[in-house]
């Protein structure tokens, strides 16, 4: 494990701090009292945990934005793939505990007057079933839309716009009550995850640590991707495609590789997201909030992967801060953010170290 | 406004006054004593008919008021002083006004007034004489409106009128439409062979009444030539009728294309042109409307002018925006197409928030110049709004502006140089950062006319732009970038399709198919419908 963050000095500092968090905050959540300077409240973790999620989903793009050259707009529909899968175990573990009492159907259906569960909601009562969903229908779609992407040699702006349209397409498709997700509203009012009920206090913690676990697993994966053979060919594709077509490297089997893993990745980070806001809607899918995960990823630093981590975080507090503080002016802030980053601070904040990409 | 109405009805009041003369209006409110002197005949069960025909064929104005409400049941007889009186509820008690001078004589019970009471023979020839009188007005546009009316229900004394009328109808509009309702009433009341002549010469009508008419007919049963007839003409009618539905669905689709490729003009021309991908091209189109909406503001006395004044101040707002988004972050990101994105994408959101801040993050209120409201009723079956008309025609209008800008002018010559390679260009002797600006400027302004179109068929707020960004990008890199007219082929191409779908699928489905057509048309043939050859293609 050390021989992947070799070098990484950057990384090893945040996994550290973050290794730190995950056994700290829990315990002085846990054990100090309430009124106590050093307690961390359950809404706290609550909130780091989310956070935790969002840099999850910022070192996916990182790897297909900083690594492989595609600036994708539609990774929140991975995101949000995940996160309906997730929302779709929970929905059945609700029971006959919904609104109408119903425990063959959910609320929802219920509401539209559906007589039977439609076949794609079939199985989600298993957590098991849900796992293997919430990796293979974000990669499934990452897999199609590569496969098409790659092979036809779609690059630059172009990829960028219908990686965009799909999440658009998505956005609407989720928005029809008749495509059996709940529709504008999602799908919402949990109660348990695997048992245990989901506002619990140590249902939150739990999945705090699991959020930040599944971070620093992923780092590590991502660093083991880039550090191979494979990573370095895609880092090769980035700057030269054609010379790496000539020397003989299939392109696109490179490219649909890393894309899927991406994809896997956002999607895990949708399904821990889900129980943490208690809600998966439509409106994850929605253009704009892809576009916001580009820019945690290029004002942390794109290629080093921490950046994305540290940009997401540092995006994320400082919206919650701003929100509360000047709530008018959040939109200027970001907006300013977006503009000054590019023309100033191309590299990110991770550039304040080294003036080169380089992997 | 009311003001100045007030003034013009006085004005018009004054004219009349003096231009026809205090004698004529002597003589009408002498005509007008006619009812008074009536009263006794109306009162009476067996005088009344010959009351209503003596009323009928005087010259008084009130004539038509009088009958009219006596068929509504609002003409009464004041006891104290056997005058004529019409009366208005209110509430257990009665408003009076004199029928013979219109003046309002105050408020009583029910018990001080008696009704003129009539029976259903009366109500016909009450009818008939109404429609007799609405359909002799001397304005053409009134008499069809009175045919209309009398066509809901056409009974014996209407066609009476009718058939007077008829004779000594010039106007051939009048006429015709005289000529259907006589048809029509054929169609229901005449013999079989009055039935078949009337389906004959009625022809390819598309109205709704002819066709029910038809539909029983077709179902009758014991009069087999006529029903087959019928159904022979009805056919026709149908298939005319879905004719023009094909017709409407195909210029609806135009007009769904058209602002499609209104909002995506700019956005070729920044994009396919100098390579930048504008994010806040959405924001252009909003500034625009709002720019309509500013004007409408401002000066509220010229509101049918309103959008000819809007149209170059849309552009010049639009315009120096652009060129000050180009001066101060584009300019420093050429060859970063990726980061122009993120760039612009933040422009945007300052923007709306801007607007949102500024002025209201509800929707402003744009209204419509009365010459553009209305339908072009060009059939029954088939009309048109105008102001999509109008829309489309200026789409047209303004691509081949564009394209004249583009092909014909040194400006547009150096537009081109520059975007097809940049330093020959500049060797040439053409002041590459100048063009930059400039054309960045004018896809701005380009953006902001749009919005001025746009804001007459859209709601106008802070979050317009961003619906028309995903679609412009669609538009763009369908038609092939860079490319004008694959921009406005593509445009009009994907609004027909998102319309022929919409039928079958409904409107989210038809343009989520119209979505993933292109994510997949894109993937096929990745540089568009209309692909740029030669080197300025690039790579």
């Amino acid at each position: 494990m050390m021989s992947l963050l070799r070098g990484d000095r950057g990384g090893q500092v945040v996994l550290s701090i973050l290794l730190a968090a995950t056994i700290v905050l829990p315990l002085l959540n846990l054990t100090l009292p309430e009124l106590h300077p050093l307690h961390v409240s359950t809404y706290q973790l609550n909130l780091f945990g989310k956070y935790l999620c969002y840099a999850l989903l910022a070192m996916s793009v990182d790897l297909v934005w900083g690594y492989m050259g595609f600036l994708t707009l539609g990774h929140g529909a991975f995101f949000g793939l995940g996160g309906y899968a997730m929302g779709m175990y929970l929905m059945r573990q609700v029971g006959d505990r919904g609104v109408y009492g119903n425990a063959e159907l959910p609320d929802f259906m219920v509401f539209l007057d559906w007589q039977e569960l439609p076949w794609f909601w079939w199985g989600f009562d298993h957590f098991p079933v849900a796992l293997i969903a919430i990796f293979l229908v974000p990669g499934l779609l990452a897999f199609l839309f590569g496969w098409f992407a790659f092979r036809s040699r779609v690059n630059g702006v172009y990829l960028s716009i219908i990686s965009q349209a799909m999440t658009y397409a998505l956005m609407l498709t989720f928005f029809r009550n008749e495509f059996g997700f709940g529709g504008n509203n999602g799908l919402t009012d949990f109660k348990d995850i695997l048992g245990f009920s989901i506002n619990a206090q140590g249902t939150r913690v739990g999945l705090f640590i699991a959020s930040s676990l599944a971070v620093i697993a992923s780092y590590l994966l991502c660093r083991a991707i880039v550090k191979s053979r494979a990573g370095r060919v895609v880092v090769a594709i980035r700057d030269e495609e054609n010379r790496a077509r000539f020397l003989g490297y299939r392109v696109e089997s490179y490219q649909l590789f890393v894309l899927v893993v991406s994809a896997m990745i956002a999607g895990v980070a949708g399904a821990l997201y889900v129980p943490q806001v208690g809600i998966i809607n439509p409106g994850e899918f929605s253009p704009l909030n892809s576009i916001e995960i580009v820019i945690w990823v290029a004002i942390g630093g794109r290629a080093t992967l921490y950046g994305a981590v540290v940009g997401a975080l540092l995006i994320s507090f400082s919206k919650s801060w701003f929100t509360a503080v000047f709530p008018e002016y959040w939109i200027f802030a970001l907006g300013a953010l977006f503009v000054l980053s590019t023309l100033y601070l191309p590299y990110g904040v991770a550039g304040f170290k080294r003036n080169r990409v380089t992997v | 406004m009311p003001i100045k109405i007030l003034k013009q009805l006085i004005l018009v009041g004054m004219v009349l006054i003096v231009g026809v003369g205090h004698s004529a209006s002597a003589d009408q409110s002498q005509a007008n004593q006619l009812i008074d002197t009536l009263a006794a005949q109306l009162k009476d069960r067996k005088t009344l008919p010959s009351a209503i025909d003596e009323i009928a064929a005087s010259d008084a104005s009130q004539k038509r008021v009088w009958l009219e409400s006596l068929l509504n049941g609002r003409l009464y007889q004041r006891k104290s002083d056997q005058k004529m009186v019409l009366v208005e509820k209110s509430g257990s008690n009665f408003l009076l006004i004199s029928a013979a001078d219109g003046s309002s004589l105050g408020e009583v019970g029910k018990r001080e007034v008696s009704k003129i009471k009539i029976n259903n023979s009366l109500r016909a020839k009450l009818r008939g004489a109404i429609s007799a009188m609405s359909i002799q007005d001397p304005d053409p546009q009134a008499r069809l409106a009175a045919i209309e009316q009398m066509m809901q229900s056409l009974g014996e004394p209407e066609i009476a009128a009718i058939n007077q009328q008829l004779e000594i109808e010039s106007d051939d509009k009048v006429k015709s439409l005289l000529a259907l309702a006589n048809q029509i009433h054929a169609l229901d009341h005449g013999s079989s062979e009055e039935k078949q002549d009337a389906i004959e010469s009625i022809g390819l009508n598309t109205r709704d009444d002819v066709v029910q008419r038809l539909q029983v007919l077709a179902l009758s049963e014991d009069d087999t030539v006529l029903a087959e007839k019928a159904s022979t003409a009805l056919d026709k009618i149908l298939q005319r009728i879905s004719l023009f539905e094909k017709i409407e669905t195909l210029f609806f689709g135009l007009s769904l294309g058209s602002v499609l490729a209104m909002a995506a003009i700019g956005l070729a021309i920044t994009f396919g042109v100098m390579g930048v991908i504008n994010m806040a091209h959405g924001e252009m189109i909003m500034l625009g409307a709002y720019s309509t909406w500013f004007i409408q503001q401002a000066f509220p006395g010229i509101i049918e002018y309103s959008l000819i004044v809007a149209l170059p101040f849309a552009f010049a707002v639009t315009f120096m925006v652009g060129v000050l988004i180009e001066y101060l972050v584009i300019r420093h990101l050429y060859g970063r197409p990726l980061e122009t994105l993120l760039a612009t994408f933040g422009i945007s959101l300052i923007l709306q928030q801007a607007v949102r801040t500024g002025i209201s993050s509800q929707n402003v209120p744009v209204s419509n110049p009365a010459w553009l409201s209305g339908q072009w009723m060009i059939d029954p079956a088939l009309s048109i709004a105008v102001n999509r008309m109008v829309i489309f025609l200026f789409c047209i209008f303004v691509f081949v502006a564009l394209t004249w800008l583009l092909r014909k002018t040194f400006f547009g010559l150096k537009v081109r140089a520059v975007s097809q390679n940049r330093q020959m260009a500049r060797a040439m002797g053409a002041k590459s950062s100048r063009i930059d600006s400039m054309t960045f400027g004018l896809g701005a302004g380009i953006a902001g006319v749009a919005g001025v179109a746009l804001s007459q068929l859209t709601n106008v707020g802070p979050n317009m732009g961003q619906s028309y960004i995903v679609d412009s990008f669609m538009v763009v890199v369908f038609g092939g970038v860079g490319n004008l007219w694959g921009t406005l082929l593509a445009g009009l191409s994907l609004g027909v399709a998102n319309k022929l779908l919409e039928p079958w699928v409904g409107a989210v489905l038809a343009k989520i198919a119209v979505l993933v057509f292109i994510i997949f048309f894109i993937q096929r043939y990745p540089r568009g419908l209309f692909p740029q050859r030669g080197r300025a293609a690039g790579d």
